[in-house]
């Protein structure tokens, strides 16, 4: 039932034109920053750069590829990730596995999924929140990063859905096979869960990247800062403050000024999540509609 | 037993992280000091809601995030439905996939990274520095004379912030509603076609009558967004120079508490929020519940 009448065919080009014209909007500016990095700092200045580099130079990437600054917070980032992704897929799959059972194989159910609920509606803010991780001295620890985001109510909610899809029968016969709880999570749900623990690990991963202002306001010390709250303080920054003095002289002298600095180190910070991206794009979909399946 | 067990350490966690905060509001009522703690600090009742209601920041901040927000939860809903329309009269997958894969890589990138990204590009350019190339492409098509200073002018501030975030996030809803199109039963389109409705009308009588629950749970559910105006979108963006439309209710909690370290009248305002926040999520949960059959647990 195809009709390939005239206003269809006009229809069909105007349909084009605007989805390429929005899908340029969204990769337009990505290739700007890019063509920013890589371009000669007299180019820049004289507005010559659009989405392809202008006198060519990866001076910015060999400037941003020696600062010590960057390359510390990166570290933090690379730690946090690292500590911060399993602790909040254990605590996940640790409340998502009772939470799935019936009620009348875990009767208290009721009275965690109230306790979960009131810290979905209701937090402290930020202030509060802020006071109670100053008071457990956890300020400039990588601790203050990680630990207050570990348990995420919608990762459980997730998860829990994923297992409540699995057959109860596997874990019947299980049970009469004489393992435990214990077993029946870590060698039946576990196996088995494997695109919603790994939609899960993607959205910690992301999380933990891209997380800039718990950085900012639980770091009393620069060097404690992970790449995004470094590069906020950068992007933010005034032009100049950054780069005073003998560094500004050196600076003319190769071809570089803060624009081309700055977007470097934008497009490598970025780098981490391009390289996961077919990963993202596959999961993240999959995760949502895990996640709308209700019991 | 061993439920419990289980659930004990990510209890523990909330308890810790997000009871103790909770907890922590009576600093709200309180003329609080770190120094004295939440013992020795002077209780004070209402009075930090009453400063707060003098105060000349408050009031503006309040209206700005309705505004903010609220243009943010329209233009979420429409333009995704619209492109995932638009997308479905797509029939070559290849490009169809290709636009999804661009439009969605935005969505995943920090506000930091955007920030970096939008200051540049949408620059009015100054004496030492280039001017942006959104304003160029504006200029050399003739659509302006003068550069536009989108981020530093208060008149295209709000607008700025709210088509900015529109465009990050839309490449990922137009996935959820493409989802949401593909459960439309497609004997329904067959039997509109033999009934002689083109495809216009099948999108109007049979595609957004099909999506319609969906939308409406999505609305219902970004009720709760309605004091959240996108704090690390805006902080990252505004100035003191934009204060005036740009500052919504948390950047004002930010500078109250953290900058000035007024931390009760700041927790005064973070536990409003919080208090009309819950109530917009928990009605908007019931509505889901009693319309969509929406459970979260």
């Amino acid at each position: 039932m195809i009709s390939n009448s005239k206003s269809r065919k006009v229809f069909q080009v105007i349909n084009t034109v605007v989805i390429i014209a929005v899908t340029a909007s969204c990769l337009i500016p990505l290739l700007n920053v890019l063509a920013i990095s890589l371009s000669n700092s007299q180019a820049i200045v004289a507005n010559e750069v659009g989405i392809w580099p202008k006198m060519f130079t990866a001076d910015a990437y060999s400037y941003v590829m020696k600062s010590t600054k960057f390359w510390t917070s990166a570290a933090v980032s690379l730690k946090r990730v690292v500590i911060g992704v399993p602790l909040s897929i254990l605590l996940t799959l640790l409340a998502a596995y009772p939470l799935s059972k019936p009620e009348l194989a875990f009767p208290a159910r009721k009275y965690y999924v109230a306790y979960l609920l009131v810290v979905m509606v209701f937090n402290g803010g930020l202030i509060p929140t802020y006071y109670v991780i100053s008071q457990l001295n956890m300020i400039d620890t990588i601790w203050a990063l990680t630990l207050p985001c570990a348990v995420n109510i919608f990762n459980i909610i997730l998860v829990m859905n994923f297992f409540r899809n699995i057959p109860a029968e596997l874990e019947e016969s299980a049970m009469l096979d004489g393992a435990s709880q214990w077993t029946v999570l870590t060698r039946i749900y576990l196996p088995l869960s494997k695109p919603s623990v790994a939609t899960i690990t993607l959205f910690c991963l992301v999380n933990h990247w891209n997380s800039w202002f718990d950085g900012l306001i639980y770091s009393n010390y620069t060097y404690n800062y992970p790449l995004q709250s470094y590069l906020q303080t950068i992007v933010t920054s005034t032009r100049d403050a950054l780069f005073e003095g003998d560094v500004k002289a050196i600076m003319d002298m190769m071809n570089l000024n803060t624009t081309n600095i700055k977007s470097a180190q934008i497009f490598i910070s970025m780098l981490p999540l391009l390289v996961i991206y077919p990963f993202l794009q596959k999961y993240f979909t999959a995760g949502l509609t895990l996640g709308s399946v209700k019991g | 037993m061993i439920f419990h067990a289980m659930l004990f350490l990510p209890c523990l966690f909330l308890l810790i992280f997000n009871y103790l905060p909770i907890a922590g509001i009576v600093m709200a009522f309180q003329d609080f000091h770190p120094g004295l703690g939440f013992l020795g600090s002077k209780w004070v009742g209402m009075e930090n809601f009453h400063t707060l209601c003098l105060l000349p920041d408050t009031w503006p901040a309040i209206r700005n995030t309705l505004i903010i927000a609220v243009g943010k939860i329209i233009g979420n809903l429409v333009i995704p439905v619209a492109f995932a329309l638009m997308l479905n009269e797509v029939r070559r997958k290849s490009f169809k996939r290709t636009v999804q894969t661009i439009t969605y890589l935005p969505y995943f990138l920090s506000w930091v990274v955007l920030s970096g990204i939008l200051i540049n590009f949408l620059s009015p350019g100054s004496t030492a520095d280039a001017c942006g190339l959104f304003n160029t492409i504006l200029m050399k098509t003739g659509l302006i004379k003068e550069p536009v200073y989108f981020l530093g002018t208060k008149s295209t501030f709000r607008g700025t912030m709210i088509v900015s975030d529109i465009w990050k996030n839309f490449g990922f809803n137009t996935i959820v509603y493409l989802a949401a199109l593909t459960g439309v039963d497609p004997g329904l389109y067959e039997a509109a076609a033999v009934d002689g409705a083109g495809r216009l009308r099948q999108t109007f009588h049979i595609t957004l009558p099909g999506i319609a629950p969906f939308i409406a749970l999505m609305t219902i559910l970004s009720i709760g967004n309605v004091l959240s105006a996108g704090f690390d979108q805006i902080f990252n963006l505004y100035s003191p120079a934009v204060y005036e439309t740009g500052d919504i209710i948390d950047t004002l909690v930010y500078r109250l508490g953290l900058i000035n370290q007024q931390y009760s009248l700041s927790a005064a305002v973070g536990v409003f929020k919080s208090a009309v926040s819950m109530i917009l999520i928990v009605s908007g949960y019931k509505l889901a519940d009693k319309y969509a059959g929406y459970r979260v647990f």
